[in-house]
């Protein structure tokens, strides 16, 4: 097994620390094996007619027209072939969708994370509004689910223990749940090209026991939850003067909002997910709610990522229960 | 009187009309390309040695990697095979006695080197550090680099590849001999057709993109960058849209050459013929439905994930079916072992591999942790430089004594395919573990378990250098000093050895009347 302090490893088998890890594997090794025997067996082909066959042997070569074409024998490895394509294709999608597309966790336990990358850092916002960069402590069992965008360029998010990998997107959410089945520190890489540091664009995922964890929330500074932080932003950056309870000005209402579809002046609805609420505050002209008039300014370049997450906490925390929505 | 002593001016070669110079002109140039961009991989492999990123900048290590995606992608493997044998050989396979537009060939050659002149302006004028994908919004908004120069480069160069393929198609509906019908054209003509319908369809889509990748960078007009308004991901379909097709356009001439080579030393008739020609055509048509399964992680929909994986693994069984059909292809044949041979059997093990690890990372799972690292860039290595390159060298030993009426040392052409078939399994088998292990590509630096499978890939490139010098050495010193090579000095079969060593200017004294199919080995030429 991997050992981090040994620099001369063949890496064979790399550490498996998550709950999805072990079936990756499982698929990972069964299809080294099915392609290690087609190889040996084109390689084992290859040296027989080669010997056999080689000019000048007096091995017989009584001539026929199925030496030259043979249906039958098309059709017969053809299939196998693609039999054994499509057995794998369904097992890597279902892990897949499973993967990245995963179901509310049983115990409705998921730890919600904020990620913005940036060149050439990662930093993380706790739901306790605990602040870190470049290293993300969680806990071993609980599932956390990220909510990542990018300040810039096209970053990834990479945890190679865990086996997942996602981009991240400016002026876009994209998401990523895991589950850590180990105790220890696991490397975190940036795996799309982000420019000059991308490969100083790493990190770690730190996992640890439960209590240990709880410890380590209790020692660290919380300046405010996130949901806290975006109440004082949405006052603060004049959402609430249109969108709060006394405004006399005609908004659509945000109380209740987080995951309901919402009918659109051009037509067609869209789901009010944090998406939505993101491109609602920066291009606010690109979604306009049927029966209101497109008048609320744009707050681009104003308000930073790390603000638009906590600004989209709070209209989220609007809603009582928490849909299973990015 | 040959073609190569029918004048001796300068300008009877840089005016040339004939598709025999005019393949030399390219031979030339991308061989300086593919020492260009193999001396950019040398300095990647140099700095990979050791974890720390000690022996170049970060910036010149991001240009390097860059230089060499580049040059090798645009101004080696594309034009590689189709260029030099396909413009030398298509006439004479076809019995013609030169392509259908012989200027448009030679303008399509001047249109290469303009684009090529280019990007090397770009690599002088400070550099491009984007890596030969461009995504945006970092190559539009972000990199310092000259973003805009190798575009340009690489956007005039698109149009000699769409002046190559139209040429090509042309000529192959409308110059073939009398009696020569399509099914009993060699495969290598097949190959190269179907190459240049890609070409021709595909490239005009990299061309689109690229002047709207420049007119976001020069004008700040928002197509890709989101924070104009644009889709970042927008950019990776566009680009993949072409740039998947182009691995065909690289990967379809080396299956006809090595079709022809495997055939002419089992010294049998190739097995399955028109299942070899129809699965030639059936990659380049499923070729353009697979774009997507370079962007499982890319933040499109799961499900588009889900329906670009099932093609991409259909792609896979007319791939299959040719590595089945060369087997058998050898079964009761007389096999030879000469350099040719060597290498196109080298082709088979190492496509071979690739293409199973392109099934690999097909697979939705398994990409996700694959994508981006050194899993990826070993399997299409394995697929470009094992299998394009070697059946390149595979059809540049099979008719250097057609092209150059000399022979090259036999024991030395040997070792060479020996030596590249070591050197590149040492370069490149580590990388599929480092990737696995989670190795992201386009790492100046990297953690420090990952050395030794490091240290393993950069003494393999080591031997490759030496196995790709190797053959630049003896091949030019064969056209002094090589003994004279007769009309078909491998007992071939197929148009181009019933013309003399090297081949007379205008080809065929009188054209040629095919009554036979391709490939008539059991009958005495």
């Amino acid at each position: 097994m991997a050992d981090a302090d040994d620099k001369w490893q063949l890496l064979l088998f790399p550490e498996s620390a998550s709950s999805v890890s072990g079936q990756v594997d499982t698929l990972f090794w069964a299809m080294v094996v099915a392609c290690g025997l087609v190889v040996a067996l084109v390689f084992t082909v290859l040296l027989v007619f080669g010997i056999r066959y080689r000019r000048g042997s007096p091995a017989s070569r009584r001539g026929s027209p199925l030496l030259y074409h043979n249906r039958w024998l098309e059709i017969g490895w053809s299939i196998p072939v693609l039999a054994a394509f499509l057995f794998f294709f369904a097992w890597g999608a279902l892990l897949y969708v499973e993967i990245l597309d995963p179901p509310t966790p049983e115990d409705g336990d998921a730890r919600r994370v904020n990620v913005i990358g940036k060149q050439w850092m990662w930093k993380f916002q706790h739901p306790e509004g605990i602040r870190e960069i470049n290293t993300l402590h969680v806990a071993v069992g609980q599932t956390v689910r990220l909510r990542m965008t990018s300040q810039d360029v096209i970053h990834s998010f990479f945890v190679p223990a865990f086996r997942i990998k996602q981009d991240v997107l400016p002026q876009t959410y994209t998401r990523l749940q895991f589950t850590p089945t180990k105790v220890g520190r696991f490397d975190l890489y940036c795996a799309e090209y982000c420019g000059l540091s991308h490969s100083g664009m790493v990190g770690e995922v730190v996992v640890m026991p439960p209590s240990e964890f709880q410890d380590w929330l209790a020692r660290r500074d919380r300046p405010g939850t996130p949901q806290q932080d975006g109440e004082r932003l949405f006052r603060q950056y004049g959402c609430s003067g249109c969108h709060g309870e006394a405004s006399s000005v005609r908004a659509p209402d945000l109380a209740g909002l987080y995951g309901k579809p919402v009918p659109l002046k051009s037509g067609g609805t869209v789901t009010a997910d944090a998406q939505y609420l993101r491109d609602s505050i920066i291009f606010p002209s690109k979604h306009v709610v049927a029966g209101y008039r497109p008048i609320m300014p744009s707050f681009k370049d104003q308000i930073s990522e790390e603000d638009l997450l906590k600004l989209t906490a709070y209209i989220q925390s609007l809603t009582p229960e928490e849909p299973d929505a990015p | 009187m040959n073609y190569l002593n029918a004048g001796y001016g300068l300008k009877s070669w840089l005016l040339t009309l004939d598709h025999k110079r005019v393949a030399w002109l390219y031979f030339i140039s991308i061989t300086g390309f593919f020492f260009l961009g193999g001396a950019a991989a040398t300095l990647v492999r140099l700095e990979l040695i050791t974890p720390a990123g000690d022996l170049l900048s970060s910036d010149a290590y991001n240009q390097m990697f860059s230089l060499h995606g580049i040059v090798m992608v645009w101004f080696f493997l594309i034009p590689s095979i189709p260029a030099t044998m396909g413009n030398f050989l298509l006439p004479l396979m076809l019995g013609a006695r030169d392509m259908a537009f012989p200027r448009l060939n030679l303008m399509s050659w001047y249109v290469f080197i303009l684009g090529g002149l280019f990007t090397l302006t770009a690599v002088i004028a400070g550099g491009i550090d984007t890596g030969w994908t461009f995504y945006t919004p970092y190559s539009t908004m972000f990199s310092n680099g000259a973003v805009l120069a190798a575009a340009t480069g690489v956007f005039i160069v698109g149009f000699s590849s769409i002046l190559t393929g139209i040429n090509f198609i042309v000529t192959t509906h409308k110059m073939r001999a009398p009696g020569l019908t399509w099914f009993r054209l060699p495969l290598f003509v097949w190959a190269q057709y179907a190459t240049s319908l890609i070409m021709v369809l595909a490239t005009p889509v990299l061309s689109i993109t690229l002047v709207l990748l420049g007119v976001e960078r020069a004008f700040g007009i928002g197509i890709f960058d989101p924070a104009l308004g644009g889709d970042p991901i927008l950019f990776e379909h566009l680009f993949w849209f072409y740039s998947h097709p182009a691995v065909y356009i690289m990967l379809l001439p080396a299956m006809g050459v090595v079709s022809e080579v495997i055939a002419c030393f089992a010294h049998k008739r190739i097995f399955g013929y028109k299942v070899m020609a129809f699965s030639i055509l059936a990659i380049a048509l499923f070729g353009f439905l697979v774009w997507g399964h370079h962007m499982f992680v890319s933040g499109q929909s799961i499900y588009a994930g889900v329906a670009f994986s099932l093609l991409s693994f259909l792609v896979s069984v007319p791939s299959a079916l040719k590595i089945f059909n060369w087997l058998a292809t050898l079964y009761k044949g007389h096999i030879r072992f000469d350099a040719p041979m060597l290498f196109a059997l080298s082709f088979i093990g190492l496509f071979l591999i690739g293409g199973l690890t392109g099934v690999f990372v097909a697979t939705l799972a398994l990409d996700i942790q694959m994508h981006d690292t050194y899993f990826v860039v070993a399997h299409f290595h394995y697929i470009m430089v094992g299998g394009m390159v070697s059946a390149y060298m595979a059809g540049l030993h099979f008719w250097w004594p057609k092209i150059t009426g000399r022979l090259y040392p036999e024991i030395w052409a040997r070792v060479s395919a020996i030596i590249v078939f070591a050197g590149f399994n040492l370069t490149f088998f580590p990388q599929f573990i480092l990737g696995w292990a989670g190795m992201p590509r386009r790492y100046h630096a990297y953690a420090e378990e990952f050395q030794l499978l490091n240290v393993f890939s950069s003494a393999g490139a080591g031997m490759l250098a030496v196995g790709y010098l190797l053959p630049l050495l003896y091949l030019i010193w064969s056209l002094r000093y090589g003994a004279r090579a007769s009309g078909n000095p491998w007992d071939a079969r197929g148009l181009e050895w019933t013309v003399a060593s090297p081949p007379p200017k205008e080809n065929f004294a009188t054209v040629p009347r095919v009554d036979s199919e391709a490939y008539a080995y059991d009958t005495p030429q």
